[in-house]
This record gives structure tokens, C-alpha cells and sequence, in this order.
């Protein structure tokens, strides 16, 4: 039982990481100056981003579970559970970030997340 | 997918375009394959040296070098994943990232000399390819549409 719910934890909160990392990260617009005053100016603007910082402290959670889930539970069932993730964040690519998620893309997501799960064997 | 060079010499600024966007898409994520993979290694080997057992070790244990290595490197992961998401799609970045469980797996092998038994290679085998489909689509559908 306490394994299903950390493997909840740990799918919901990268799920939502990561999510919010990329609604900001769209906002902040393609990284093109890679100088090191270009790389300053980009740091101030990250740290101003709320939900970025949400979205970092989601991923410590999501971290802090998975350590704990593997602590309880083999690697062989903790891996598949990222694939968990995978899927749901294609979905949510598709209807919450409004990403064009061609059948290409919806078939090679398809194929990593079975490989994933294929890896518990 | 039409011939890149093809569609270079119709439209030069925009194919040209399309082309850098393209290598610094695979060039950052090579970089957060890598850094996780190397991240995650290097903090499982150290804290395996540390031997926490109170929460002060655990805190203490970010000066062993090898643990030390491992959080720099997934601050560099944090870092570069960032980057790539501020143009590349989530859906995107997702599958392709999963090529670590891959890295992970094949070094155990070469490295480690472990057996991987054949269920693991045919997912080894799906990933690859699932990773192959959807990164030879293009990064960014914003600028597809």
C-alpha cells in the first residue's frame, strides 16, 4: 500500500514539475545568449519566476519520494513507475501546454514508456 | 519529412534556421543525458562510501567529494533541462531523456559486467527506437504550425 502511494508521489509531483517548469521556461523564451552576461541576466530573470521556484521544490518532492520508494521497494519496481510519468505528461503536453503532438511523437512517447516498464524484467 | 538540403536551398534563413535549432536541441540533450547519468552515479557511489545514518551525516555527506560531484552534476542537469524546455517541447524533452535508463543500463553491462536479461534488452531496444521516432520530430511545434 505504501509503495503505491509513493509511486503516486513521486508521478504526481514530477508530473506537475515539470509542467510548470515548462509553461515558464516558454515564457522566458528560447536561451540564445550563452555569455556570461547573458547567462547572469537569465539568472535574475529565472529567480523571479514564481511558479519556476514551485516548480523546483515539486521536483525535490518528487526526489525525496522516489529515494524513500526505493528504500522500501526493488529499483525493478520503482523505474516502471517513471513511465507512469511519461504518459501523463504527454497528455497534459497535449491539453494543458497546447504542444502539437504529432502520431510520430504519440507513438515513439508509446514505445519508450513499454520500454521502460519492459526494463523490471 | 522533406530532404533537409532540399529545402536549404529553397529557403535559406528559415531551413538554416530550423537547422541550428535542431543541433542545439541534440547538443543539450546529450548534455542532460549525460549529466544525469553521471549525476546519479556518482551520488549513489558516494553515499554508499558516507554510510548516513543520522539525518546530520546526511547533511555533512554533501562534503564527500563523490557526493559533492554528483549534486554539481545534477544541478548542471536541473540547468541544461531548464534551457532545453525554453524552446523544445515538453512532450519533446520527455522521451528523449528517457535515453538515461539506456546509458544506465548498457554502462551496468560494459562496465559492470552485469547480465541484462533479454526482457531488459528489448526494452533497451523499444526505447531507442520510441527516442529515434520522436527526435526526428521537430523540437518546437510552435514553430512547426
Amino acid at each position: 500500500m505504501i509503495r503505491w502511494l509513493l509511486v503516486l508521489g513521486v508521478v504526481a509531483s514530477t508530473v506537475v514539475g515539470d509542467v510548470l517548469q515548462s509553461i515558464e521556461m516558454k515564457k522566458v523564451g528560447e536561451v540564445e545568449d550563452f555569455t556570461a552576461s547573458g547567462l547572469t541576466r537569465l539568472a535574475r530573470t529565472l529567480a523571479r519566476r514564481k511558479l519556476l521556484i514551485l516548480a523546483i521544490f515539486f521536483m525535490a518532492i518528487s526526489f525525496a519520494c522516489f529515494m524513500i520508494l526505493v528504500s522500501v521497494a526493488d529499483l525493478s519496481f520503482a523505474v516502471p513507475a517513471t513511465a507512469a510519468s511519461l504518459v501523463a505528461e504527454t497528455i497534459l503536453a497535449r491539453i494543458l501546454l497546447q504542444e502539437h503532438v504529432s502520431p510520430r511523437r504519440w507513438m515513439g512517447a508509446a514505445l519508450v514508456a513499454s520500454g521502460v516498464v519492459l526494463l523490471a524484467f | 519529412m522533406p530532404d533537409p538540403r532540399a529545402a536549404l536551398a529553397q529557403s535559406p534563413p528559415e531551413a538554416a534556421g530550423h537547422h541550428r535549432l535542431r543541433w542545439k536541441t541534440y547538443l543539450f540533450a546529450t548534455v542532460v543525458v549525460l549529466s544525469a547519468v553521471l549525476g546519479n552515479t556518482a551520488l549513489a557511489h558516494g553515499m554508499k562510501a558516507v554510510d548516513a545514518a543520522s539525518p546530520a551525516q546526511y547533511v555533512t555527506a554533501i562534503f564527500h567529494p563523490w557526493v559533492a560531484l554528483g549534486v554539481g552534476l545534477l544541478i548542471l542537469w536541473l540547468l541544461t533541462r531548464m534551457t532545453l524546455l525554453s524552446w523544445a517541447d515538453l512532450s519533446f524533452v520527455m522521451p528523449i531523456t528517457a535515453l538515461d535508463y539506456v546509458l544506465t543500463g548498457v554502462s551496468g553491462w560494459l562496465v559492470l559486467n552485469e547480465q541484462l536479461p533479454p526482457a531488459r534488452w528489448a526494452g533497451i531496444a523499444l526505447i531507442v527506437a520510441g527516442v529515434a521516432l520522436v527526435g526526428s520530430t521537430h523540437p518546437s511545434s510552435g514553430r512547426a504550425r
